[in-house]
């Protein structure tokens, strides 16, 4: 029993492993491209270990931008990216608190009805009502700005439905103790709803915030100022179909770059992010 | 404090489930009322009613002089107790039981004290600091009831609060209880549809089935005057039996060929008026062949409970049980020959269920 116990470890230890390097090694390969310079990358003789140009490369990637195709340094890139990742992750949280607040414990006309149209929303992503929304959006003078960026992908069920489920779970008498404790219903949502949450809202910020990041064919659409643009366009511009054109490095380094923040929440929602996932607190 | 007073409530939900179809009483100041019955039988429709967490549909509900229809459950001066306690999982103890004091304005250092009393009242001192979840079934019974006796209310309302409980520790949280409101004297409304909390908690017992009140009385008048056969089967542990009998005469009742004393039979009902008839396991004695007014009873198999001996067996053919104290009789299974105390035979109207009793 014990010997096969320790077999089985062993065989699970192996696939883990294998599937680490096949998730890991692109990414080492990634950064060690951003440490050589442009000729290393491109005579196709890479070493595999990093080489002498990281700060060189990073520097010039950051603040000045490539020479050819994007022009404007990443690190405003990466403002964008991170203002609209925040607008939609922290917007889609409000919008959906409420709005699951409303279906859950409200009882007005029509509850049911909004509460599918809602749901319907799911099949509607922004790829789908592509043209109407880039029309509305250009009619509102929004394109290139942030509210333009952010609002259209705010607008979704998923987050809803999430708190939705949530709430149902909560027991009634928690309202009803709250209720003859005296709280009306603003306080039962900030002292109880609000602090019962707190792990979903977690989950739901993490994934909406890398949702928001790796935004592609929206920004595309609404931004066509330079100064507008997202890191993950930025990416996509720098790598030219002349693959002799293409800055290998400074490609790579932005896109080294553009994987920090989401790591960075991921990290430090992490212990809040897996309790939402797996548990509540009830 | 205050007086409750129901009149003529009655609850219809949305889709048309009438739980509760007219019901009035009132409980005195000080008060400890237990309305029992079986699963569904809208007790804890009654109960939330009175707390304002269902609208009344019809009927008035009054704490002291004020009539509460309409009123906020907030500021009906009530504290309730939940079945699962309901305590606010993210809040410590502490904040548990200060949270409707804070919201209601009161200074904090009188909600300090106030809570710190409770605390010590009982006994969960040392647990202030931790969540709900870090304790006890037990703990967390004591601090729902610690956060009902901090605001001070005018009426206590528990939905059967105990059910949570292992049987030990429901006997021992049954008797703080009542010592409880005894100390407060706040008026109180209990849900259960555990008999032996309902007798032993209760000043005022109200027996509901199907909505509507059966009985209302001192526990011990329940017991020994059920106003009907729902009571008189609901009431008591084992359950009375009720047999088939007929009227014989004044204060006669027949069973099959023998004939039972019923003492609080009515007299004016004619001969051969079926009855039904119901007599305690617990009023049952053993007496010897051929005593007056004896029956047979034949027993089929005996259980021992310890302090007591369940006899089941048949009566005129139908099933019935007797208890007798352990060492009594010799546990022996056949015939043996049984009286009741005319006083304690209970006889009822087989088709409403109602008592023939003098009145
Ligand atoms: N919200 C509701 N809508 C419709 N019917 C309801 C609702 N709540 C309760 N009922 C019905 O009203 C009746 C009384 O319910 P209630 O909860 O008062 O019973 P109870 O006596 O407390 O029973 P238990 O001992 O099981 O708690 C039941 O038949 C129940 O199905
Ligand atoms: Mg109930």
């Amino acid at each position: 029993m014990v010997e096969d116990r320790r077999l089985g470890d062993l065989i699970a230890y192996i696939i883990l492993t294998i599937g680490v390097l096949i998730v890991a090694f692109p990414v080492w390969l990634t950064f060690v491209a951003s440490t050589w310079d442009a000729s290393t990358v491109i005579n196709g003789e890479m070493p595999l270990y990093p080489g002498p140009y990281f700060l060189e490369n990073y520097k010039r990637i950051l603040f000045v931008g490539t020479s050819s195709t994007t022009r404007e340094p990443v690190i405003g890139m990466m403002l964008n990216s991170f203002i609209m990742a925040m607008a939609i992750a922290l917007g889609k949280i409000f919008i959906s608190v409420l709005s699951a607040y409303a279906v859950v414990y409200y009882r007005f006309p029509f509850r049911m009805a909004a509460f599918w149209i809602i749901f319907i929303t799911l099949m509607l992503p922004v790829e789908v009502r592509i043209f109407p929304t880039f029309k509305i959006v250009s009619d509102l003078n929004m394109l290139d700005t942030y509210q333009g960026l952010a609002i259209p992908l705010i607008a979704s069920a998923t987050g809803t439905l999430l708190f939705r489920q949530f709430f149902m779970t909560i027991p009634d008498e928690l309202l009803e103790a709250s209720k003859i404790d005296g709280a009306g219903p603003f306080k039962f949502f900030k002292d109880t709803l609000l602090p019962l949450s707190i792990t979903t809202i977690a989950a739901l910020f993490v994934i909406q915030f890398i949702y928001g990041w790796n935004q592609y064919l929206w920004p595309l659409l609404v931004t066509t100022k330079d100064s507008m643009q997202t890191i993950v366009i930025a990416i996509k511009k720098m790598i030219v179909t002349a693959d002799a054109l293409t800055e290998w490095q400074l490609a790579m380094a932005t896109a080294m770059l553009a994987m920090l923040p989401p790591v960075f929440v991921v990290i430090a929602m992490q212990r809040l992010f897996v309790k939402g996932l797996v548990e509540t607190e009830k | 404090m205050a007086q409750v007073t129901l009149s003529n409530v009655k609850k219809v939900y949305a889709g048309g489930v009438e739980a509760v179809k007219g019901v009035s009483f009132d409980i005195p100041d000080g008060g400890f009322c237990v309305l029992v019955g079986p699963s569904g039988c809208g007790k804890s429709t009654l109960l939330r009613m009175v707390a304002g967490l269902e609208t009344i549909s019809h009927g008035e509900v009054a704490i002291g002089e004020r009539v509460v229809n309409q009123i906020e459950p907030a500021d009906r001066d009530i504290a309730m107790v939940f079945q699962n306690y309901a305590l606010y999982p993210h809040m410590n103890i502490y904040d548990n039981m200060a949270y409707g004091l804070r919201n209601r304005g009161t200074p904090k250092d009188e909600i300090d004290k106030r809570v710190k009393e409770a605390a010590r009242i009982l006994a969960i001192e040392p647990f202030l600091e931790r969540r709900p979840r870090q304790l006890s079934g037990g703990q967390r019974q004591r601090v729902a009831m610690g956060r009902a006796i901090v605001r001070k209310p005018q009426v206590f309302l528990f939905d059967e609060p105990l059910s949570n409980l292992d049987a030990k520790l429901r006997v021992q949280m049954r008797v703080e209880i009542k010592k409880l409101q005894r100390a407060l004297g706040v008026t109180s409304i209990y849900v259960t549809h555990d008999q032996v909390e309902a007798m032993t908690l209760s000043d005022k017992l109200v027996v509901m089935n199907a909505g509507q009140v059966e009985q209302i009385g001192l526990p011990a008048e329940v017991y020994r005057k059920p106003a009907s056969k729902f009571v008189a089967t609901f009431i008591g542990s084992p359950p009375m039996n009720i047999l088939p009998g007929q009227v014989d005469g004044h204060g006669i009742v027949a069973l099959g060929d023998a004939l039972l004393e019923a003492r609080d039979l009515r007299e004016d009902l004619p001969a051969q008026t079926p009855v039904e008839v119901g007599l305690r396991p617990e009023d049952v004695e053993i007496t010897s062949e051929g005593q007056a007014g004896s029956l047979p009873f034949d027993v089929e198999f005996i259980e021992e409970l310890g302090a007591a001996q369940l006899f089941h067996g048949k009566l005129s053919g139908h099933p019935f049980v007797m208890q007798a104290a352990t060492g009594d009789v010799a546990a022996q299974e056949g015939r043996l020959w049984i009286t009741v105390d005319p006083d304690k035979v209970h006889v009822f109207d087989p088709k409403t269920g109602a008592r023939l009793g003098k009145g």
